[in-house]
């Protein structure tokens, strides 16, 4: 075997690939900022509403997060049709996204409410702070910190896990270079250029989420 | 859609059809069980070379987190083009599952070894030093001292890391090799509703992934250092 | 001859200098006390005596040879007449009181198990342990634990013994059980060399005592000219201050 590398013709689609770097970042951030909203609902749910509702939410997040999201989303694109509902590959994409980080999420921010001492709260209560201000001064710095490497952690799992998306069609990076390598045949090539930037897109979000959370929250984060 | 589920349920369920569908998730978990054992290994292996500072084996010690912080940053479907492509003309023969699995033990090999690496770090200075004082040699150290009291430190994440590799063995179908997923669109694909092929291979990832996360809870809990026995 | 002989050592933490030069010896069976306030070397000095902290110049000899700290064979042969007890113990958490004391002198000096383990039950016994051979260190109270730790080192049969502020993370009233086991060790021609605050017991066991500050040695000399008669200043104001208290 005698093979030759040739990066001239990948090199030539960079800006399309960066390109699909752009869809993947708007995929990741959309999933994630809705998943997160949601999963905030889901996890003051879970700590404090009533047990039918807990029991749901719990039985969501089981279901959810021990289950494939290819194949979540394989039943999103395929079977919803057969009830009358025909999503777009990036609909469903989207979806199935959201509802893995909706899950996911609901665990990371329940087990920081939870982690807020009831001491601290005594403490709260005895300085006659109010609900708000409780949840201002006294439970959201403590969840932010307790929660912040996990989410750190999601985030960047969910950048690699949206690639997915390639899978349905959607022409995110994974999904171009797809694309590239089956119009050049340089998969090796053209994969390898993927995957660096894909390794430059996790670093530098690993480093600006350090950065968040050594200003913001006063977390030491490492990058490595 | 439900009617036709029902409808179709009988025709699904058949002797030859169940038997390829289990052997599919035994596929899905052999996959797991090797990536699994072999990322264990050779993660342990890098995490020991990490905390080596024998001026010797920087080189090695440099490749190790490369290696370590480039397979953790690529997304697995990725890896296994590349791995497909780059296999293909050094093993002619290769089947689609080896290739699979050499590209899951590749990642796994690197998210393991930064599990192992916490559970080594999580031991205090202190034990390293009483051993070092007593002439134990590193082997010794990290057999007779570490060891012993890093792994509940590591067991949790790494059967968290497990739980979520059963599920990422999944794009594995991509490339062809008849793993669960796989099953399930070829279901589809003889005529089939996809919620009655998907949904039973949902079903099937369920039974595999839950008890095993449910114990990784569980051990979470018990062997939380800082309440021992 | 001089049984360890210390000259000139220097040891730095990053660009930090702890140690500036300390020269110090003991002659067999001395007991040698380090006192001196926090952060003046003292325990960075025993550190470095058993190749924990690496010294950035000076001597080492023992029994007249020559420690060579960037050699693993003479660390190695160096840790088999010299023994630490920490002051946080470091007694292995994953193993039993008989194993902590018998794992060394079975793995690494390859000794009959049967012998060793008589040995360890007459340590144990010595120190006041001998109920407590199954238990686990921390099932143990902090005074226990520094015993058995003490018997882990005595079971290596070490010619000289460095202790580290053994009972300075001991609530009070356990530090005299501890106490009570160095000081019939002091009796039995072991050389000893440690750090303490406890000032009466110094004054009691030591045969020398060693004023370090600032990570050199103020003044040396027996318990009584050291207490009673300082002729250094810091000596003077160190001894005068703890002694108020």
């Amino acid at each position: 075997m005698n093979y030759t590398f040739q990066f001239g013709e990948v090199m030539a689609e960079l800006p399309y690939l960066l390109g699909g770097a752009l869809v993947t970042l708007q995929i990741v951030f959309f999933t994630f900022f809705l998943g997160a909203v949601l999963g905030l609902m889901g996890a003051l749910g879970k700590v404090y509403g009533p047990t039918p509702l807990r029991k749901a939410i719990s039985a969501y997040v089981i279901f959810i997060t021990n289950t494939p999201a290819l194949v979540q989303i394989f039943v999103l694109y395929y079977a919803l049709p057969d009830a009358g509902i025909l999503l777009s590959s990036m609909a469903a994409v989207l979806i199935g996204l959201t509802l893995n980080s909706t899950a996911y999420l609901t665990e990371i921010i329940r087990a920081g409410v939870v982690s807020v001492r009831q001491a601290e709260m005594d403490a709260a209560i005895g300085l006659n702070m109010t609900r708000l201000q409780i949840l201002r001064y006294v439970m959201l710095p403590h969840i932010a910190k307790t929660i912040f490497a996990p989410l750190s952690n999601f985030f960047i799992w969910l950048m690699l896990g949206s690639s997915i998306a390639a899978l349905f069609g959607v022409e995110e990076l994974t999904g171009r270079a797809i694309n590239v390598s089956s119009v050049n045949l340089r998969t090796i090539e053209t994969f390898s250029v993927v995957a660096v930037i894909y390794i430059g897109l996790t670093l530098i979000a690993s480093m600006s989420l350090a950065l968040l959370g050594r200003v913001a929250f006063r977390v030491k984060a490492r990058v490595f | 859609m439900f009617e036709r589920l029902l409808f179709e349920a009988p025709d699904f369920f058949t002797y030859y059809n169940v038997i390829f569908l289990l052997e599919a998730a035994a596929r899905t978990l052999g996959m797991t069980l090797i990536g699994c054992t072999v990322g264990f290994i050779a993660g342990l292996l890098i995490a020991v070379l990490r905390q080596s500072v024998n001026p010797w084996t920087l080189p090695l010690r440099v490749i190790a987190i490369a290696y370590v912080e480039t397979f953790r940053r690529i997304p697995f479907l990725v890896i296994i083009f590349i791995v497909l492509y780059a296999i293909q003309p050094l093993m002619e023969n290769a089947s689609l599952l080896t290739i699979a699995t050499i590209a899951i033990c590749l990642v796994s090999t690197a998210f393991l070894s930064e599990i192992v690496r916490a559970g080594l770090e999580s031991v205090p200075k202190q034990q390293i030093e009483g051993a070092r004082t007593l002439n134990f040699g590193a082997a010794r150290t990290l057999w007779y001292v570490v060891l012993p009291q890093a792994w509940r430190v590591i067991l949790p994440p790494a059967i968290a890391f497990a739980v979520m590799f059963i599920k990422d063995t999944s794009l594995a179908s991509h490339i062809g090799v008849v793993e669960l997923t796989f099953s399930g669109k070829m279901f589809v694909n003889r005529g089939f509703s996809p919620l009655l092929g998907f949904g039973a291979v949902l079903v099937l990832y369920f039974l595999l992934s839950y008890p095993l996360s449910r114990l990784g809870t569980y051990l979470e809990k018990r062997l939380d250092p800082s309440r021992r026995s | 001859m001089t049984h360890l002989d210390v000259r000139d050592l220097a040891c730095s933490y990053g660009s930090e200098k702890i140690l500036k030069g300390v020269t110090l010896s003991a002659e067999k069976g001395e007991v040698v006390s380090l006192i001196g306030p926090s952060g003046s070397g003292k325990s960075t000095l025993l550190r470095a005596l058993v190749g924990l902290t690496l010294p950035s110049a000076g001597e080492v000899r023992v029994a007249g040879k020559a420690v060579d700290y960037s050699s693993r064979k003479s660390v190695r042969e160096l840790r088999s007449q010299l023994a630490i007890v920490f002051q946080q113990y470091n007694l292995f958490q994953n193993m039993t009181v008989m194993r902590n004391v018998t794992i060394a002198p079975i793995t690494i000096k390859k000794r009959p198990k049967a012998e060793v383990e008589a040995l360890a039950a007459e340590l144990l016994a010595r120190v006041g342990m001998e109920a407590k051979h199954d238990a686990y260190p921390e099932e143990l109270s902090g005074g226990q634990q520094q015993r058995v730790a003490i018997a882990r080192a005595l079971a290596l049969q070490p010619e000289i013994l460095l202790l580290d502020e053994v009972t300075s993370a001991l609530d009070p009233e356990r530090v005299n059980e501890v106490l009570d086991t160095i000081r019939r060790l002091t009796d039995e021609g072991i050389t000893m060399l440690l750090v303490s605050h406890e000032m009466s017991f110094v004054r009691e066991v030591s045969t020398r005592v060693v004023m370090m500050d600032d990570g050199k040695v103020v003044e040396t000399g027996t318990p009584s000219q050291i207490f009673d008669s300082p002729t250094h200043e810091r000596t003077r104001d160190f001894v005068g201050m703890i002694l108020k208290h």
